[in-house]
């Protein structure tokens, strides 16, 4: 075999297939200004300001510790849980500030749903793992309301066909691929506005991972999706708008053919071409 | 001898070294359970299982240690696992960790080292004197408790550690609150840990005479408990007090009195055994 390989498309090719959606004169969904964010002593997130739009997918790229995955976390206030963690600046959906003094943070987390990097069911059945989240947050008044919605949830996820007949099974016997869009399912069963997936294939086969991608891209059409990645031909794939961070700035954030085809930043392009990270 | 041989002999006699004194305890159990056996297994049956204390051995019976044991296995169990879960939960999930947390965690693993007759006199002084419970089942119960409580928070607490925070964080993620998530997930997975050290605590529990005594628990004890406020004797008391009678023959008793501990730790192994497998998936 010759190298490089032909059939895998390069970056490059990925980019001029891509179909770009006018993200112009989209709402934004999420805007962030000025935020500094600290663990301790040390700052993960300096001086970042961007603004998501509403029913796109935006990615964040960069090479590992440059905080994007902090960044997510601070998008629904998962952050919080970690003791000695403080903020500076605004985080703000639709208007609201997240970090007011007033914010429900259960409610917050419920309108902001997230999807991990490793696949974390909970070790009942299929069925307890999607109706959980409905469960505690009260939203069903019926039995048959809530396994309607758990069957919504797992049809959106694109799980049904899969799952449908041994829903009392545990969660655990799924493979990896399924567990993940499980996952979804069970994050998508609360009907949240923004889905923020933190790099949600890395631990999955190439199949599994295309089928994921697939269902990102169906999603978006419902939800606001925020997902980390860290293999840019996904990124390129799936994102309607790209963000570049590096050791913490936010370097570029663009529509995802510019940042792939004409940066404006040499570190973006550095970064892009492989040069480093 | 070259180095090389010197290693390989040492290599050798530590091997043995291990093996002989992994021998020696169980060589040692090996033959207290032979003596146990060979006096008491006789003198075992069901008049003796259901007889009250005698004068005379050959109609002496265990049944009310026997009783007693059980209940104040019982009422210990009731009142140590719901604080000492408690406990282990707030220190676990809810203090914020630091110096504070440390402070306490030290304090509870050397209370675990206090002897026991010590717990003793608290409980003649707090609970059979100040609270006026008395020389009942409910003092020696509330003594014991607070005896095993630091076996039973320190347990429970690894329990809790064990558990993945990713676990955590995906029920956070959905909207959860602290207490949602404790419950419904963390304690299920967390369940078998707890079990065990409830099972420690209680195997500890079950052995104890000193602080019984001192709180005043009886040793010749003509009837069973009729409820938490009674007198009571347990079964290591009736052992230690046919062991001081002169007679062989309650010494065959007492023996066979031990039989009867032995088979009840093993039963409380036993179920905590089976109830550990069945919620292990």
């Amino acid at each position: 075999m010759s190298y490089p390989d032909p059939t895998i498309p390069s970056l490059a090719d990925v980019v001029s297939q891509r179909v770009d959606h006018d993200v112009g004169n989209t709402p934004t969904k999420v805007a962030v200004d000025r935020l500094n964010f600290f663990y301790g002593q040390t700052q993960a997130l300096e001086d970042v300001s961007i603004r998501i739009p509403a029913h796109q997918v935006t990615a964040f790229i960069g090479p590992s510790g440059c905080g994007k995955s902090t960044f997510l976390r601070t998008l629904n206030r998962m952050n919080d849980i970690i003791p000695g963690v403080r903020l500076t600046g605004t985080v703000s959906i639709d208007g609201q500030d997240l970090y007011a003094p007033q914010t429900d943070v259960v409610e917050l987390r419920r309108r902001v749903g997230m999807v991990f990097q490793k696949s974390n069911p909970f070790p009942k059945s299929i069925f307890d793992n999607v109706a959980y989240g409905l469960r505690i947050n009260g939203l069903t008044q019926s039995r048959t309301e809530l396994e309607d919605r758990v069957e919504a949830s797992l049809k959106s996820a694109a799980l049904w066909n899969e799952v449908n007949g041994r829903l009392r099974d545990s969660a655990l016997a799924l493979s990896g691929g399924q567990q993940q869009r499980l996952c979804i399912a069970r994050a998508l069963a609360v009907e949240p506005e923004v889905l923020l997936m933190d790099e949600p294939a890395s631990a999955l086969d190439p199949i599994a991972t295309q089928r994921i991608e697939e269902l990102v891209y169906q999603l978006k059409r419902d939800y606001t999706i925020v997902i980390v990645t860290h293999n840019m031909q996904q990124a390129a794939r799936v994102s309607d708008r790209t963000a570049v961070f590096w050791l913490g700035k936010l370097v570029e954030y663009d529509r995802t053919s510019q940042i792939f085809t004409a940066p404006a930043e040499k570190l973006t392009e550095d970064y892009v071409t492989g040069r480093f990270g | 001898m070259s180095r090389k041989h010197v290693n390989q002999l040492l290599d050798i006699v530590l091997h043995a070294a291990g093996l002989g004194a992994t021998l020696v305890g169980l060589i040692v159990l090996c033959a207290l359970l032979v003596d146990i056996f060979s006096d008491g297994l006789g003198r075992l049956s069901w008049d003796f299982l259901t007889n009250f204390p005698s004068r005379r051995a050959e109609n002496a019976g265990i049944f009310a240690a026997l009783a007693g044991t059980v209940w104040v296995m019982t009422l210990t169990a009731g009142l140590a696992v719901p604080i000492g879960v408690a406990a282990a939960i707030y220190l676990e999930e809810y203090s914020a960790g630091g110096r504070w947390s440390r402070l306490i965690e030290i304090n509870i693993a050397n209370l675990a080292g206090v002897p026991s007759v010590i717990y003793g006199l608290l409980g003649l002084g707090l609970f059979v004197r100040t609270l006026a419970f008395g020389r009942s089942v409910l003092a020696g119960a509330a003594t014991l408790a607070l005896l095993v409580l630091p076996v039973v928070i320190l347990s429970s607490r690894e329990a809790l550690r064990a558990v993945s925070p990713s676990l955590r964080e995906a029920s956070y993620a959905l909207g959860a609150t602290k207490w949602q998530t404790v419950w419904h997930q963390v304690l299920p997975v967390a369940f078998p840990g707890i079990l065990t050290g409830m099972i420690l605590a209680l195997s500890r529990a079950i052995g104890e005479t000193a602080p019984l005594i001192t709180i005043g628990a009886l040793t010749y004890v003509p009837f069973s408990p009729d409820g938490i406020w009674s007198p009571f004797t347990v079964l290591p008391i009736q052992v230690f007090n046919w062991v001081s009678r002169p007679q062989e023959a309650f010494l065959e008793n007492a023996a066979a009195g031990i039989i009867v501990v032995l088979a009840l730790l093993l039963a409380m192994n036993g179920v905590a055994a089976w109830l550990r497998d069945r919620y292990q998936h």
